[in-house]
């Protein structure tokens, strides 16, 4: 064991200059290794030494010893990008701090601030609930409906699923500006062709209450992954099932309703936890088009925190911000997975 | 052989759809090849007359998109490659190496997919400002080497799992290590799996705004997708100019697109089957 420390220290930090990531480096391998050789210790009293020093037990420590050092990158990157900035955010949120000036700690002041002075965050939250409610179930249930027809054994299905996931990798600032235009009330595709066939045309993101609709739409035409991930579970569900309805005497309805839903489930599930995760998130938009107007009716939620974080340089305001979105997203997504067990239906076994 | 109306309709949906999806990539590509005045002509026109060519050479020079070129090439080069090397290092560890501790520091990795990026984005921010870090693009490269990616690692993890263990055992017993194990018998069987997770991150990269707008403030630092937003702010109304540009930006991928587009596909539904 203290062979490998000096081995690996030696290898993975040959040039770091940077004391303290060195010496948190050190700490978290420390940590590690006392971890596992407490595991090693449990396992021996319980297996009893004979078994240790058959040929198996080489492999297996050799397997303990590379696997840590194959799985360092991540280990050290959960604790410098994950566990530490989560720390340290809650931390700062408990300051005053802003870029510049000394800070003091001001307890949950930044939080009483958000829920009972700032009509801003109220605004935030109304318009990114507003477009997570919209986009979410309109691009789950579009992408189901279009997996649904793929699914169909179409002719051309390579096409077809090429056409639907096209839109998904369009770099999102090249999207959010063709979408500007696509949207302009003057010369933009969308009043252009309502127009030309008598309809009356719409301000879209240019008016306050259009603006969130509008990109609820927008969003709509980049369900691509969406439609490949339900397709690939269509596709895998299993066909007896289908059988055993029709030998049952069974119609479409009922396949659909008795076999595709519950075996989707999953993947419903999976895909409704991302797009609410995604959702709330939502920034370019705001930042390219509207930056947050008209009357910040699309004032994103995290489109606001960036300004208070980097406009404004108030970074413990802007923490209070995220951990309250955090808090938010956590408990939505809680509730989500606890609803899912009564309408998430797993097979028996696995896949 | 009838084609049932059933079957009719949905042709019908999926071809009304398509025309849908395409809709505004054919405005797109017809906006960026117009004149100015063709542009704003009411009912719109679809065909440029002339073709304006030099949209594309006026808008990537009077910004330099070049160097936004180079930059983006460069931060690609370190980013895809960090993510690459460690997620396979990693992924290997979590799919084939048993050592204590391992189920739990893969949960809590697939548990960090689910952290909104909001909550670590300003101390992550200020780590690097104390590193000193600003404007350059150690930010957006060096976390790449720190395991690349929850996503890219599951995604691998899974692939790794359906290679027979046999194989590492058999080469075991002749004395191999793992790292011989990875590099000779892994990566050759994982390369489609490495197609994906390179492509992904090519264009994660290509796409990404917010990483290059928090972190890169002289213009000549900039990535094409800073650049565009920026060209945006410039020439507000010059859609033939802005179309352009963001045609350019497009392009790229959508041709990466067209020739790895089996990748894609694999990509995606390795990681969705499951959830």
């Amino acid at each position: 064991m203290f062979f490998f420390v000096g081995q690996t220290s030696k290898k993975i930090v040959p040039k770091q200059r940077n004391r303290g990531l060195i010496r948190l480096f050190r700490i978290a391998l420390q940590a590690i290794i006392r971890v596992s050789t407490k595991r090693l210790n449990i396992q021996q009293d319980r297996k009893g030494t004979s078994r240790m020093r058959t040929k198996s037990s080489g492999i297996s420590r050799m397997e303990r010893k590379w696997g840590i050092i194959f799985a360092l990158p991540p280990i050290l990157g959960l604790l410098c990008f994950t566990l530490y900035p989560v720390a340290a955010s809650f931390f700062y949120s408990l300051t005053d701090w802003s870029i510049g000036n000394d800070w003091q700690m001001v307890g949950m002041d930044n939080y009483k601030t958000i829920f009972t002075g700032d009509p801003l965050f109220r605004k935030a939250l109304y318009a990114t609930t507003y477009y997570a409610l919209g986009s979410v179930p309109i691009g789950l249930v579009v992408a189901f409906a279009v997996a649904m027809l793929l699914n169909q054994k179409v002719k051309g299905l390579s096409i077809f699923r090429t056409i639907f996931y096209l839109p998904t990798i369009v770099p999102s600032i090249a999207n959010t500006i063709l979408w500007l235009w696509i949207f302009n009330p003057d010369f933009g595709l969308l009043n252009s062709m309502l127009k030309s066939v008598g309809l009356p045309t719409s301000q879209w993101v240019y008016n306050e209450s259009t603006a969130i609709p509008s990109l609820i739409m927008m969003s709509s035409w980049g369900v691509g992954n969406t439609i490949l991930i339900f397709l690939a579970g269509l596709q895998g569900v299993p066909a007896h099932l289908y059988e055993a309805v029709e030998v049952d005497g069974g119609n479409r309805w009922h396949k659909f309703w008795h076999i595709t839903i519950p075996c989707m489930t999953p993947t419903i599930f999976f895909n409704l936890v991302m797009a609410l995760i995604g959702t709330f998130q939502a920034f370019n938009q705001a930042y390219v088009m509207t930056e947050g107007g008209p009357n910040n009716s699309t004032l994103f939620y995290v489109y606001y925190l960036y300004r208070k974080a980097f406009t404004e340089s108030k970074i413990g305001y802007a923490s209070a911000l995220a951990w309250v979105l955090f808090i938010i997203i956590m408990a939505l997504t809680l509730i989500v997975f606890k609803s899912s067990k009564r309408w998430v239906h797993y097979e028996e076994g696995g896949r | 052989m009838a084609i049932s109306p059933a079957r009719m309709l949905v042709y019908l949906i999926l071809i009304l759809g398509s025309v849908v999806m395409i809709f505004p990539f054919l405005w797109l590509m017809r906006s960026s090849l117009m004149e100015n005045g063709q542009i704003f002509i009411f009912p719109p026109q679809w065909i440029p007359a002339p073709f304006m060519w030099s949209n594309f050479s006026e808008a990537l020079t009077t910004v330099p998109f070049a160097l936004y070129f180079k930059n983006t090439m460069t931060i690609e080069l370190f980013a895809v490659s960090g993510v690459l090397i460690t997620s396979i290092m990693s992924a290997y560890s979590f799919a084939r190496l048993k050592w204590p501790g391992r189920d739990f520091i893969f949960a809590l990795l697939l548990g960090s997919m689910m952290l909104p990026y909001a909550v670590t984005l300003i101390p992550t921010f200020m780590l690097w400002k104390s590193l000193g870090a600003l404007n350059s693009f150690l930010p957006l490269t060096v976390p790449a080497w720190f395991g690349g990616g929850a996503f890219n690692i599951f995604l691998l993890r899974q692939f790794f799992m359906s290679i027979p263990k046999e194989l590492d055992e058999a080469a075991y017993m002749d004395g191999a290590r793992p790292f011989t194990v990875l590099w000779k018998i892994i990566v050759p069987l994982a390369k489609p799996a490495l197609i994906v997770v390179v492509i992904f991150s090519f264009i994660d990269v290509w796409n990404d705004f917010l990483g290059p707008i928090i972190y890169l403030n002289s213009d000549d630092k900039f990535t094409l997708a800073l650049g565009l937003a920026t060209f945006k702010g410039l020439y507000n109304a010059q859609w033939g100019y802005l179309m352009a540009a963001s045609a350019a930006i497009v392009a790229p991928i959508l041709l990466l697109f067209f020739f790895a587009q089996r990748y894609f596909i694999e990509g995606i539904t390795l990681t969705g089957i499951k959830g």
